[in-house]
């Protein structure tokens, strides 16, 4: 047996991807850790197969490195995603090894000689065993009951009703409008007075910097949401932000389950025209405008 | 005797033109008909009259006759729908339409290709294609009376359950509805006579009087997809009517409604993609299955030809799609929502999923065609590159924007993750979207360069200049989606039109240039047709089925958009088992309607082989 290069390189990607893996509470408990499984049986008959395993460990250390940068990325990835990243990296990287008829040979000649070949019985036995037992490690640990909370599947934006009934009127959220942006005369005042409301009431959880994280960030779940930067507030129309903030969490619609959310309903504290100031204030702070289209 | 034939034979074309032109006048003869129908033929009519009847003298009632009054949508309470046994009306409506339009798509989509590659056939005078094109439509045969026999079942299900709902949408659309299925026999009249005719009017003028019965099959048969596509959008956004649902009288306003025309579009372009896809499915059946070595070669052609014409639907079929969500988000933001926000988001994160698997599994294809030309390797270590830029775009394209997280991802990441939040957005999406076309394009065009050395002197700087445009509009759609975060939502949106124009000049100006470079090319060899993996063969099947499930799949998106409602806002649907499923209860119903097609598609394919078989005395 002759252990090449290539396969030694293989086999340290492993053992950084398995570290990284341990460190994030690595339990052999996930889909994830069949990917480890894959890789630890296709470098089992790849190194044995010395120059003839070559290809198969140049799959094995090229999908590697895609999953050791993808764990290395910050904030870090949830499993849920990172699973079907891995899933499809894997998938491409074996379409292109047998893209070629040689590539295609390379890579099935070793697992043929392994699986059907007469001199490797006991390593074919060994496989066998440990293979299918390493599964059923992984399946009854992801099967076992466990402590830990199901993810979260909540929709942050859910769609909004046709219309809504607040402050004593019904508004239809299709056509409403913020009055109060006709009068450019007396933006910058609304905005003003929109700061004022948005730091009297609303900065405790989405902070002094509109980020999220105000002084109640970490005591509550869902985390409040951040006005900052292009994907929040800025896809959104300013009828949307009326309704959300003056129903808050408790008028959230079906869809918008489990319905945790620690929004007050405003309108039992703000007036009308207090909302649309401080819908004016966050729009104008985080540089977006409300969407239109 | 030269010139006399010469004569005859501008006197025969001049007689094909104006019977072609005559035929094309039942397309404005129709619509003439359907915008004048109200009057005439309108049930809603009848009904209204009746109770009136009994009362009213004859002069008034002559009067009554000239002022059509309509009824509002009913308002349905949930005895009014039929129970029949224990069946679920919802469930049995809903597998039986799928699996309709399944066919629907593929029988129009087929006469489309298989005229064009006749006309190629009639052109080159190379008799490949003829033959080509006659076994496509050899298999949309069987298809077709699957198409009108399930399609019958539908009608016959609705009326069983739906009653008052057909009742009204027949009081609106009554006019259409009958159009509809008079096309339908124009389209058999004009489909039989094309199939069966095939080889009595192969060569001279006879050839082109085929063609032209085979322009009048695609005429009949995409006004039937329009008219129909009329009744579906106008359940999603009604037009023509009042806010209770009363028609106003105007067939015409109620056909175009807000969303008809995108969704015309969309449903033309995917159709055809689809249609490619199956008749490739087709291809490589027959190839797994072939027995001899011509037949391998043929049947690898046909599928080749077929995943061109897939893929070649496809790579403008996103922005068909971007075109119809932006109608629907601009007639409903609540619609908008949920469709791309809401409920619905993640149907779209596994469209995304399908769409990247289709462009893997086509890539795939043309990468291992590559193996039947000699002079390939010059372009097959270029494979890795494409490879890994495709996957990169495929992983954005599906990255979501709301992700699932445990509570102890949630702790470390809040509610948007800063690196993917923004992956979430469309102008990362139409940004990677039009790059993994570019690449596909790159990996036909290179495909295609195989098998030629040119010979032009010009070559280097025509290498040059495709590079060139290659990485400056790579560059600009880059750019353009980076700018596309700095600006509104507004202009966010018509960002995603400069992207589409560069991808598109990008195409354009490469397939002109090597269309000029390898003019006069020398050879590299014969195409060694049939010298092809079998796995190559399992990617086409995977398009097939992929492109199945997507259609299943966005397909019930887009009615369920509706949600409550049978017309949406109008009338509601209050029938026992209207409810809006769950995605994993969704996405199994999706996913037995698309077993359901492809063991009826199997049925298919089946059969043109037992049909084509002799029994040996």
């Amino acid at each position: 047996m002759k252990i090449t290069s290539l396969s030694l390189g293989a086999l340290g990607a492993l053992v950084v991807y398995i570290a990284l893996r341990l460190s994030k509470g690595f339990a052999l408990a996930s889909i994830a850790d069949v990917y480890i499984l894959f890789m630890i049986a296709a470098l089992l008959i790849y190194i044995p197969a010395g120059d003839k395993g070559k290809k198969g460990s140049l799959l094995v250390l090229g999908t590697l490195i895609f999953f050791i940068l993808l764990e290395l990325v910050r904030p870090l990835i949830p499993r849920s995603l990172l699973n079907v990243y891995n899933f499809f990296i894997l998938v491409t990287v074996l379409l292109y090894f047998t893209s070629k008829d040689e590539g295609a040979r390379d890579l099935m000649a070793p697992i043929k000689a392994t699986l059907v070949g007469s001199e490797n019985r006991t390593f074919r036995t060994a496989l066998f065993a440990v293979v299918p037992l390493f599964a059923a490690l992984i399946t009854f640990n992801i099967v076992r009951p466990s402590y830990e909370a199901p993810g979260d599947t909540r929709s942050i934006h859910p769609a909004p009703p046709s219309s809504v009934n607040v402050f004593n009127k019904s508004y239809n959220l299709l056509t409403l409008k913020n009055p109060l942006r006709d009068d450019a005369a007396n933006y910058a005042k609304y905005v003003k007075e929109g700061g004022e409301v948005y730091f009297k009431n609303c900065f405790y959880c989405h902070g002094d910097k509109l980020d999220g994280k105000g002084h109640y960030y970490h005591g509550v779940n869902p985390k409040p949401l951040p006005f900052m930067g292009t994907d929040t507030i800025a896809q959104l129309s300013e009828s949307f932000v009326f309704w959300r903030v003056a129903t808050g969490g408790p008028g959230l619609p079906k869809e918008g389950a489990p319905w945790l959310s620690a929004m007050p309903i405003w309108e039992h504290f703000l007036t009308e025209e207090e909302v649309w100031k401080v819908s004016m204030f966050i729009y104008d702070y985080s540089g977006n405008k409300p969407r239109t289209f | 005797m030269g010139s006399f034939l010469k004569r005859r034979f501008i006197k025969r074309q001049a007689v094909v033109t104006a019977f072609i032109f005559t035929l094309l006048l039942f397309v404005p003869i129709l619509s003439h008909l359907i915008a004048s129908a109200p009057d005439t033929i309108n049930a809603s009519a009848a009904f209204a009259a009746e109770k009136k009847e009994a009362v009213e003298s004859p002069a008034a009632k002559k009067e009554e006759k000239s002022k059509v009054e309509y009824p509002p949508a009913p308002k349905l309470k949930e005895k009014d729908y039929p129970r029949i046994k224990s069946m679920n009306s919802r469930i049995s409506v809903w597998i039986l339409a799928q699996i309709h339009l399944f066919f629907a798509a593929f029988v129009l989509a087929v006469p489309i290709f298989v005229l064009v590659i006749e006309g190629v056939g009639k052109a080159t005078g190379d008799e490949r294609y003829d033959h080509m094109a006659h076994e496509f439509i050899k298999v949309s045969m069987t298809a077709f009376s699957l198409t009108a026999t399930s399609g019958g079942i539908l009608v016959f299900m609705l009326i069983a359950f739906y009653p008052d709902f057909m009742k009204y949408l027949a009081s609106v659309f009554g006019s259409v509805m009958i159009i509809y299925a008079m096309l339908f026999l124009a389209e058999s009249i004009f489909l039989y006579i094309y199939y069966y005719g095939w080889d009595n009017m192969r060569y001279g003028f006879r050839k082109w009087v085929h063609l032209t019965l085979g322009l009048m099959l695609n005429v009949s048969g995409m006004t039937i997809m329009v008219l129909g596509n009329s009744l579906a959008t106008f359940m999603m956004a009604p037009s023509g009517v009042d806010a209770s649902g009363v028609f106003t009288g105007h067939v015409w306003e109620a056909i175009r409604g807000p969303l008809w025309n995108a969704l015309n579009l969309h449903r033309f372009i995917a159709n055809i993609a689809y249609g490619g896809s199956v008749v490739g499915a087709y291809a490589a059946y027959k190839f797994l299955s072939a027995k001899s070595k011509e037949e391998r070669a043929h049947y690898d052609w046909m599928g080749y030809t077929a995943n061109i014409i897939a893929i070649s639907a496809l790579l403008p079929l996103p922005f068909a799609g971007y075109w119809l969500t932006a109608e629907i988000y601009a007639y409903s933001q609540t619609m908008g929502i949920t469709l791309m926000g809401g409920a619905f988001a993640w149907l779209f994160i596994t469209q995304a999923v399908l769409i990247g698997a289709l462009f893997l599994s086509a890539n795939y294809y043309l990468w291992c065609g590559m193996e039947r030309i000699k002079g390939s390797e010059r372009y097959t270590k270029y494979v890795k590159y494409i490879a890994a830029v495709i996957v990169i775009c495929f992983l954005v394209w599906f990255t979501p924007h709301s992700l699932i997280k445990t509570p102890i991802e949630e702790k470390a990441i809040g509610t948007h993750h800063s690196l993917l939040g923004p992956l979430g957005l469309m102008p990362a999406k139409n940004s990677a979207v039009n790059i993994m076309i570019l690449f596909t394009f790159l990996s036909f065009t290179l495909y295609k360069r195989s098998s030629k050395i040119t010979t032009a002197a010009w070559a280097k700087s025509g290498v040059a200049a495709e590079i060139a445009i290659f990485a400056v509009g790579i560059v600009n759609i880059i750019a353009l989606g980076i700018y596309s975060y700095m600006v509104t939502s507004n202009i966010k949106v018509g960002m995603s039109v400069p992207q589409v124009f560069t991808t598109l000049s990008i195409i354009i100006a490469i397939s002109i240039i090597e269309s000029r470079m390898f003019k006069n090319a020398k050879s590299t060899g014969d195409i060694e047709w049939g010298k092809m993996p079998a796995r190559s063969q399992y990617a086409l099947l995977l398009l097939a089925v992929s492109f199945t499930w997507l259609m299943g799949l966005m397909g019930y998106v887009r009615s369920a958009i509706r949600q409550h409602w049978h017309v949406n806002s109008i009338m509601r649907d209050s029938s026992p088992d209207a409810f809006t499923p769950t995605i994993g209860y969704a996405a199994n119903v999706v996913s037995i309607s698309t077993i359901l097609f492809m063991l009826l598609v199997i049925f298919v394919f089946w059969l043109a082989q037992f049909a084509a078989k002799k029994q040996e005395a």
